[in-house]
């Protein structure tokens, strides 16, 4: 019979993996776990912590910098909530397109970037937003941006005895837009084809004072797309030039060919999405 | 550890593992069978019920997380309601597999919304698949148990 603990509060959770760190697995809503143990039965882990009873890491907390997000609060919760759909609608967005009611109504944000798959439709909003990460270890906690969680196919940052605990993420520049679009075959359910996030800052005089995107499905990880941003810095959108963010749109990602799309479709959504983003809202398209 | 639970608003005490599935407890211990297996991956929602009042698929949910929680399968709807009777009127089941979880996720969407709008009741249903009616019936028998037309 396996093994199953479920704690009320980090501490004794963060106590139990340091004790123990190899055996466990850590479970939140389950619904990549689940369909995981099933389908590979004989990968069933004996010792399960199962963290969906940690008060801190439920709820969402409105601050004076921004807003702090329990790494076990659910799809659903995050969708609905007042203040994510004002301020961060696209993660309001990203959340209510991750599968159906009852997969959002019990995953959770934390289960969908740890399990990192490189379609984890949440990534792109979080890293558009700069979201930074609150990792807890019985020693202490520690701070990392998103955007340095990812480190490989399936790898990311979690270290041994750590748990992600929260999502912290600020409010938008003022005269931000954003820009969230997930292209899939079906609207809900479909694992996504290409995903996009984006974050552009423009001042009074139509300049870009900064860029940020996040887009899934096109690398090993989620990703931003840093030679875009660079290229867009300072520049008026009138002077942007297609070609020039093609190009480095082709820079920045790694599109594989799977089952769902072949490289070429992904790089060719992924350059119209991030020009759709770009331009959206502005009468001065440039034509190359 | 039993895991104790209260089903269809009876008390029940599972003695399962707790990686178990929710969706073999309700079945096989409880037996429960108007909660289907069609995919076992989350996909098709022939296996929805409610806990603590929110749709979810019992193939996803392990029993370790179900202590102290309230389950309403299919059984533990009324007999005779609306829904039920908008379900015969329209024609919305022909094989019934996926009827208990179009039946619950309708439950689900009414006692949020009282009176969907077609977008709405496309939504509260996205997570269940049926492979016989096309879902025009299914949709029409909900909106006529909310007292909305029928004509969808
Ligand atoms: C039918 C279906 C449709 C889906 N559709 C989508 C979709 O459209 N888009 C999408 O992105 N995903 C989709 N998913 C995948 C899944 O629902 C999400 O990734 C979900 O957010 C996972 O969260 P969870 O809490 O259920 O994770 P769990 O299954 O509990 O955990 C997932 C992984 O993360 C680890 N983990 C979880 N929380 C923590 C934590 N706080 N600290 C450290 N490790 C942790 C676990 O150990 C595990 O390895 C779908 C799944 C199903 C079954
Ligand atoms: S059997 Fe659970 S969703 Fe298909
Ligand atoms: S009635 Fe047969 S699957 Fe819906």
């Amino acid at each position: 019979m396996s093994e199953w603990t479920r704690p009320r509060h980090l501490p004794e959770a963060l106590e139990i993996l340091a004790a123990a760190p190899g055996p466990y697995r850590v479970i939140s809503g389950g619904t990549d776990l689940m369909v995981e143990s099933h389908l590979a039965p004989e990968r069933r882990p004996e010792s399960w912590l199962d963290i969906s009873g940690l008060q801190e890491l439920q709820g969402l907390q409105i601050t004076e910098e921004g807003i702090r997000i329990g790494a076990a609060t659910s799809l659903e919760a995050i969708r609905r909530h007042a203040e994510v759909v004002a301020h961060w609608p696209m993660l309001a967005a990203s959340a209510a397109v991750t599968g159906a009611p009852p997969i959002q109504n019990r995953a959770t944000l934390g289960g969908n970037v740890c399990n990192a798959s490189p379609a984890a439709d949440n990534a792109p909003a979080l890293l558009a937003y700069g979201a930074r990460l609150e990792i807890a270890h019985h020693r202490g906690s520690r701070w990392l941006p998103y955007g340095d969680f990812h480190q490989g196919y399936r790898k990311t940052a979690l270290q041994a005895g750590e748990l992600l605990s929260a999502f912290w993420i600020p409010y938008p520049p003022k005269h931000s837009r954003g820009y969230f679009r997930k292209v899939g075959t079906r609207a809900a359910q479909a694992i996504a084809k290409v995903s996009i996030a984006a974050l552009i800052e423009e001042d009074s005089d139509g300049m870009i004072q900064s860029a940020r995107f996040g887009m899934a499905s096109v690398a090993a990880t989620p990703c931003t797309l840093p030679s875009v941003s660079q290229y867009l810095l300072g520049r008026a959108l009138r002077d942007i030039a297609d070609a020039q963010v093609r190009q480095r749109v082709g820079q920045d990602i790694a599109p594989i060919q799977d089952i769902r799309s072949t490289t070429e479709y992904r790089l060719e959504i992924a350059s119209r999405l991030v020009l759709e983003a770009i331009h959206r809202r502005s009468e001065s398209k440039k034509e190359d | 550890m039993p895991t104790t639970m209260r089903i269809n608003g009876k008390a029940f005490q599972s003695s399962s593992a707790p990686n178990a599935r929710l969706l073999d407890v309700l079945r096989n211990e409880c037996d429960l069978k108007g909660t289907k297996e069609g995919c076992g991956e989350g996909e098709c929602g022939a296996c929805a019920v409610l806990v603590n009042g929110k749709l979810v698929n019992s193939c996803l949910v392990p029993l370790g997380q179900m202590e102290q929680a309230e389950i309403t399968t299919v059984e533990g709807l009324p007999e005779d309601s609306a829904l039920a009777r908008a379900f015969v009127q329209c024609g919305a089941t022909q094989c019934g597999i996926c009827t208990p979880g179009m039946m619950l996720a309708a439950t689900a969407l009414l006692m949020e919304h009282a009176n969907p709008t077609l977008e709405e009741i496309r939504w509260g249903l996205s997570g269940n698949l049926c492979r016989c009616t096309g879902y025009g019936r299914i949709y029409a028998a909900i909106a006529q148990a909310a007292g909305g037309s029928a004509d969808v």
